[in-house]
């Protein structure tokens, strides 16, 4: 199953539904190193809320997107990361750098707000 | 189990004819693999010990009978006891109810009576001396098993209330997006799991930007427990959240160092207070920042 | 009894369902969420190691019952290339091809126990063992013997 990826204003939103195999996961790299660079959007967020394992290889692609898309000025943020599988991840040693992470969607959004210097639409 | 003689009367089943005893417990010992299976079956039928998994009431039904075939052949019921309480005080917690336990007791002694029921059929007195045997031991057998675990209920009960009063360390969350996590007592490498654990669900359900991590309370900290207040606070950023350890005591922060954990990773402050004010300014200052460009 | 649940790995979908059957068994055992989690994550990277270094082999899951505990095998099996220098490769960063090696160790972290058995030419063999927690009853009694 491939990720939607949206686009919302100058970020792309991809969201994960559920499991990805590897070809999958390479497949989201690959799209996402795309569309950086047809839109030239500033930020990425993908959200992890319904992955249930992060692991080695996930960490890496996940990396190999954040440096493609800093390359092209673009931030990227992994939001939804479920307790069990940030336990799991530190315990493995897995490290995200450059990633930055945030709790949901809307602080994913508020995140490359800050470190894009937008200015928050809502004012805040 | 030492407790076992302590509350419960030394109890002894009545005397048999010891002739017609042994080829009973022969008899049981031999068909040990099929009465046992008809028993699960009967246990599985009946729909108790639901919470516990096939294996699970696979290995206690084998040790249940062979106590049980051990009682009738001894005359004690010590051992069955010992066990009794033993097994209660592991399935107690897993919810498994006074009924079930009575129930499966009750369900082996009718097993093993339909067995013999068969199998001297041919010989109505034999049959009559044996079930005479057995009726009476199988009825004790089942009191004791009962009263073994109504007793390990109550004591458990006593123990985890006093226990949860011990061991339950509230996540409290102080304002919006922010909650401490004191923690008191001795910390042990499961605790401390269980721990990160409770803190990182909070972060989620209460959608925390800074989570205060107060060890006031802690007495010592060795290199498990150090590296799970590390991890802790990684596995807490994962998540979009960060962390401040306060009430960290030049001891303990000497031994952090002395342990090698890298404490520049880590936001401390020295007290609770200076640990608020600090996660104010942190969740404050985002606000200042959008509001002020 | 003790009902083995065996899984193929041939391709990267194999990786998904030996995750999915480790995070099965491991709930089905009474370990926590996050232990499943663990447990799964260790399996996804060993699946991986026989799909890129050997092509095809099996995962084994197995319950196992000792120390009054419960507990989980995991037990990979390749008749791949196997491995030269197994202690070399257990370290972080030792990565033939274009992986960073970080799969052994990372997965030796994550369970309790990690084994290796390889022989060149002939294959390897991973073994894994994670026990579930003890909980509050057993811990408890463990601080009574202690406190005898
Ligand atoms: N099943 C296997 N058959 C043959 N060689 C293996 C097998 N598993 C591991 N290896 C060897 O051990 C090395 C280390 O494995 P490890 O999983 O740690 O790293 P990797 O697979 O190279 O990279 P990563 O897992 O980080 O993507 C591999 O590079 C490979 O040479
Ligand atoms: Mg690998």
């Amino acid at each position: 199953m491939s990720v939607p990826i949206l686009k919302q204003g100058d970020y792309l939103i991809a969201s994960i539904q559920s499991a990805l195999t590897d070809s999958e996961v390479l497949k989201l790299r690959d799209d996402l190193a795309d569309r950086v660079g047809n839109f030239r959007s500033r930020g990425i967020v993908i959200d992890v809320t319904a992955v249930d394992v992060i692991d080695s290889f996930v960490a890496r692609s996940l990396q190999t997107i954040a440096s493609t898309a800093k390359l092209r000025g673009a931030e990227t943020v992994l939001v939804g990361i479920q307790p069990d599988v940030a336990v799991a991840m530190v315990q493995f040693e897995l490290s995200l750098d450059p990633l930055l992470t945030a709790l949901d969607l809307e602080e994913g959004i508020a995140a490359l707000r800050r470190s894009t210097g937008g200015v928050d639409e809502d004012g805040r | 189990m030492e407790h076992a003689a302590e509350s419960v009367p030394h109890v002894r089943l009545p005397e048999v004819d010891s002739r017609l005893l042994r080829e009973l417990v022969e008899y049981l010992r031999q068909r040990r693999t099929e009465l046992r299976q008809e028993w699960v079956r009967r246990i599985t039928d009946a729909q108790l010990l639901g919470v516990m998994t096939p294996e699970e009431i696979f290995l206690e039904v084998t040790a249940v009978y062979d106590n049980y075939v051990d009682a009738l052949e001894t005359g004690s019921v010590e051992t069955l006891q010992d066990y009794a309480r033993d097994l209660s005080e592991r399935i107690i917690r897993r919810g498994v109810e006074t009924h079930e336990v009575l129930g499966i007791v009750l369900l082996l002694r009718d097993v093993l009576a339909r067995s013999l029921f068969v199998h001297y059929q041919h010989d109505p007195d034999v049959l009559n001396r044996i079930l005479d045997a057995y009726e009476p031991a199988a009825n004790r057998i089942a009191v004791t098993v009962g009263v073994s675990f109504v007793e390990e209920r109550e004591r458990v009960i006593r123990e985890q209330q006093a226990a949860i009063r011990e061991l339950s360390t509230p996540v409290l969350q102080v304002r919006e997006r922010l909650v401490i996590l004191p923690i008191i007592g001795v910390l042990d490498s499961q605790r401390a799991r269980q721990l990160t654990e409770q803190l990182l669900m909070t972060i989620q359900a209460n959608r925390a930007k800074v989570v205060v991590i107060d060890i006031t309370g802690v007495a010592s900290i060795d290199m498990t427990v150090a590296n799970h207040l590390v991890q802790t606070v990684k596995a807490s950023r994962l998540m979009g959240a960060s962390a401040i350890i306060t009430g960290l005591s030049s001891e303990i922060a000497q031994t952090l160092v002395d342990l090698g954990v890298d404490l520049s990773m880590m936001k401390t402050v020295g007290d609770l207070q200076g640990g608020l004010e600090e996660a104010e300014r942190l969740l404050g200052y985002k606000v200042i920042q959008a509001g002020d460009e | 009894m003790a009902d083995e649940r065996r899984v193929p790995i041939v391709s990267d979908d194999d990786m998904v369902t030996a995750r999915a059957e480790g995070r099965a068994l491991a709930a089905h055992l009474g370990f926590s969420r996050t232990d499943a989690t663990l447990v799964a994550t260790a399996i996804s990277e060993i699946a991986r190691n026989i799909v890129v270094h050997a092509h095809d082999g099996e995962i084994v899951l197995t319950p196992v019952y000792g120390d009054s505990r419960y507990g989980l095998v995991v037990v990979a099996r390749d008749r791949g290339p196997g491995i030269p220098d197994v202690e070399a490769a257990m370290q972080d960063g030792y990565g033939s091809s274009n992986g960073l090696g970080l799969g052994l160790p990372g997965a030796r972290r994550l369970m309790d126990e990690l084994h290796v058995e390889s022989e060149v030419g002939r294959g390897t063999t991973v073994t894994m063992k994670k026990w579930r927690d003890r909980d509050e009853l057993e811990r408890l009694r463990e601080r009574r013997s202690d406190s005898r």
